[in-house]
């Protein structure tokens, strides 16, 4: 159930005028990400199997945490909005489902790139790549949903239901592929990964994440202004014309 | 009292659109048959040979359901807006569950009629031989078939109100059937084959806990997108 | 029956948008027991829109309003229950016959169907009871809508356009459901494409232009247009 809501221009303006810059983290998290690559390459021994290509998985498997992070708050954020009814809410889900798309994507090529000197194939339905791109799809569909409806307030409500529900289905989708493939058989990867991986990942894992919060800010502030600006629009309208 | 009158709502609405369904020529005919034309359409892309069909079966029998079944939801809320029906639906003092509730159950009545035709042409088509356990294999079939029908409810109540609401609907449904897909294929082909329940158990219970979890948030999600 | 002291309607600042263009942009008044209140405006002015939110058909996006005392966003199955509301397009169910159509219908009002046969004498449907709504002239179908209206005892009937493209004895049939609310102690909003149309009924006449009220008078008589001074702070 809605609430009404107050006009939102002068909040928006008010939120807008106090922003600081955040570039600030975005250095850091660029930083960081440079440091922990250059650690985790530089650090780390080639791996018995697959040699050096093992190093590939320093941003594949930080995308993939943080693709799922990404979507944690997308869940998070729908259910704030359907049950607070702020604006606010539905567009730091928005912004968190794009940039979570982002990096699933990454995490699905990356797999795919990963796999093919290993395997010989460009695609092994290992449960958890598998899985990934199921979500990919799963939020495909939430921006396709956004995009196709125009008034604000519906596509709010639409997007924080339909985002909630996908959201809910992640853990289901990735046993359900699990039990699968130990149905089938399949070779599984070799997914374990050695102690002294775990270092590299870690940092990685954390630069990135910076890196995703300083994104999700970002495109945030951006959706903000777009708000903002429809509103001005909008009153300038009003003001130019004679009842 | 309320309940009696809620009870009453949802009957009605299910009586209402099942009755306009049969009425409104080729709605159920045009289902069935696309669902067996999908069928024979997998037939030819999988076999002739009689081992990979019947491999192939129980997946291939699911996706006609799966890809027959949508032209169900959308064509629910059609009835509605093809005569502005939907806001004096929403104008009734009735609250918002029992009209999820009376969609839901004439679209799982709508999905389960198909299935009684569709199912026996997977079984000729496909050359099924064993069909030991088809009782349990029609429960699974029934408990896939809740959560497809569920989810395809709550979704086509805001694809039908899009553009493009015919790849709009697949898109937001489809990914998020995943888990019945595989969990009724694998338990329906392991229970046909004669495998015993236990084998099935597993997939049987994830079907059961995606219903469970799908069908109360379905109702809950509803009330927050059904609007004129 | 009343706990419902006035008003039958209170708005405040109520206002709606689509995207981003305001239809409403806070309409304050009110509706008193027994008032039949016409509306006119031009074309966007936001008649119809006004209508659909003070039914709950849709929601606010600012400002409040109650019917008979209750909350508009709150208590919104509660306002469903006192209001009788005919839109423009009939909303019918075209392969139902007419009897059918009101069966639905009087199983979601929650009321008996024992009131089917008189409600469709009334409103002169009585020979076409069993005919699909297909085969009915818009007339046919407005005077099927307000059957499902009268079926419902709503006490604030929201009309929107119901004289246009309506003959002699449809519009008498109107103005006879419009009376038979007001002798109740309930109230009328009608929504009129000419000031002319409800002159035996009204009491008074609002205007709205861009979404606000330009001008109340008590009495059903021409207006002259007054600028908006009203808009969203």
């Amino acid at each position: 159930m809605s609430h009404a809501r107050p006009l939102e221009m002068e909040r928006l303006s008010t939120a807008v005028a106090k922003e600081r810059s955040i570039e600030w983290l975005g250095a850091i998290a660029l930083l960081a990400l440079i440091g922990a690559q250059l650690a985790g390459v530089l650090n780390s021994p080639p791996d018995r199997d697959m040699g050096h290509l093992q190093k590939i998985m320093y941003v594949h498997v930080p995308s993939a945490w943080n693709a799922f992070i990404a979507f944690f708050v997308v869940a998070i954020a729908s259910l704030l909005y359907l049950w607070k009814g702020k604006e606010q809410y539905d567009l730091v889900a928005a912004s968190a489902a794009e940039v979570g798309t982002l990096f699933t994507g990454l995490t699905l090529v990356l797999g795919s790139i990963w796999g093919r000197p290993t395997w010989g194939v460009w695609w092994t339905w290992d449960p958890r790549l598998t899985s990934t791109a199921v979500l990919f799809l799963v939020f495909v569909g939430y921006l396709a949903l956004r995009s196709f409806v125009e008034d604000a307030d519906r596509r709010a409500q639409w997007s924080a239901a339909v985002g909630l529900l996908g959201a809910l289905n992640v853990p289901i989708v990735y046993m359900s592929v699990k039990w699968w493939r130990t149905l089938h058989q399949m070779q599984s990867n070799p997914s374990t990964v050695d102690p002294e991986y775990v270092i590299g990942l870690r940092t990685n894992g954390i630069a990135v994440l910076l890196l995703l919060i300083y994104f999700i800010v970002k495109r945030y502030r951006a959706a903000r202004m777009e708000r903002l600006s429809e509103h001005l629009a909008e009153s300038a309208a009003l003001e130019g014309r004679r009842a | 009292m309320p309940l009696s009158h809620d009870l009453r709502r949802v009957r009605a609405i299910i009586w209402k659109d099942l009755t306009t369904e049969r009425r409104s020529k080729a709605g159920f005919n045009a289902v069935a048959f696309l669902g067996v034309l999908i069928l024979l359409l997998f037939g030819f892309a999988l076999g002739p040979d009689a081992e990979a069909l019947r491999e192939a079966a129980t997946g291939a029998l699911w996706l006609a359901i799966l890809f027959s079944g949508v032209l169900a939801f959308n064509r629910s809320y059609q009835l509605e807006l093809d005569g502005a029906a939907l806001e004096p639906l929403l104008l009734y003092p009735a609250p918002r569950w029992t009209i999820f509730a009376g969609k839901f159950a004439a679209n799982l009545l709508f999905v389960l009629l198909v299935e009684v035709i569709v199912v026996p042409v997977a079984i000729i088509l496909f050359q099924v031989k064993s069909l030991v356990g088809w009782a349990p294999a029609m429960g699974v079939m029934l408990l896939g078939t809740i959560g497809f029908v569920a989810l395809g409810t709550f979704y086509a109540s805001m694809a039908s109100r899009s553009r493009a609401r015919e790849v709009l609907l697949p898109l937001l449904l489809f990914p998020m059937l995943v888990p019945v897909l595989l969990a009724s294929a694998e338990a329906t082909s392991s229970l046909l084959a004669g495998n015993p329940m236990q084998d099935a158990g597993a997939w049987v219970k994830l079907l059961a806990t995606f219903d469970v979890i799908f069908v109360v948030a379905s109702f809950f999600a509803f009330d927050h997108v059904i609007e004129v | 029956m009343s706990n419902f002291g006035s008003p039958t309607l209170k708005l405040r600042g109520l206002a709606r948008r689509f995207g981003t263009r305001w239809a409403l942009r806070g309409i304050t008044m009110d509706v008193e027991p027994g008032e039949v209140v016409g509306i006119v405006g031009h074309n966007g002015s936001g008649k119809s829109t006004l209508l659909r939110v003070i039914s709950t058909a849709l929601r606010a996006s600012a400002g409040e309003g109650w019917v008979f005392g209750h909350h508009l966003q709150r208590e919104a199955v509660e306002v469903r229950r006192h209001i009788g509301f005919l839109a423009h397009a009939p909303g019918l169910y075209d392969d139902l016959t007419a009897t059918e159509n009101l069966i639905f219908a009087a199983r979601m009002l929650g009321v008996s169907e024992s009131t089917i046969p008189p409600t469709l004498e009334r409103v002169g449907l009585g020979h076409a009871r069993d005919e699909r709504v297909r085969g009915f002239s818009a007339g046919m179908q407005r005077r099927l809508a307000l059957a499902r209206l009268i079926m419902g005892r709503p006490r604030l009937l929201l009309l929107d356009e119901p004289y246009n493209n309506f003959d002699p004895q449809g519009i008498e049939l109107v103005n006879d459901v419009i009376q038979g609310v007001r002798s109740d102690g309930g109230s009328a909003l009608v929504v009129l494409h000419d000031r002319r149309q409800g002159e035996r009924v009204l009491d008074r006449i609002i205007e709205l232009g861009r979404g606000v009220v330009l001008d109340a008078t008590n009495e059903a008589k021409p207006l002259t247009l007054v600028p908006a001074t009203a808009v969203p702070s």
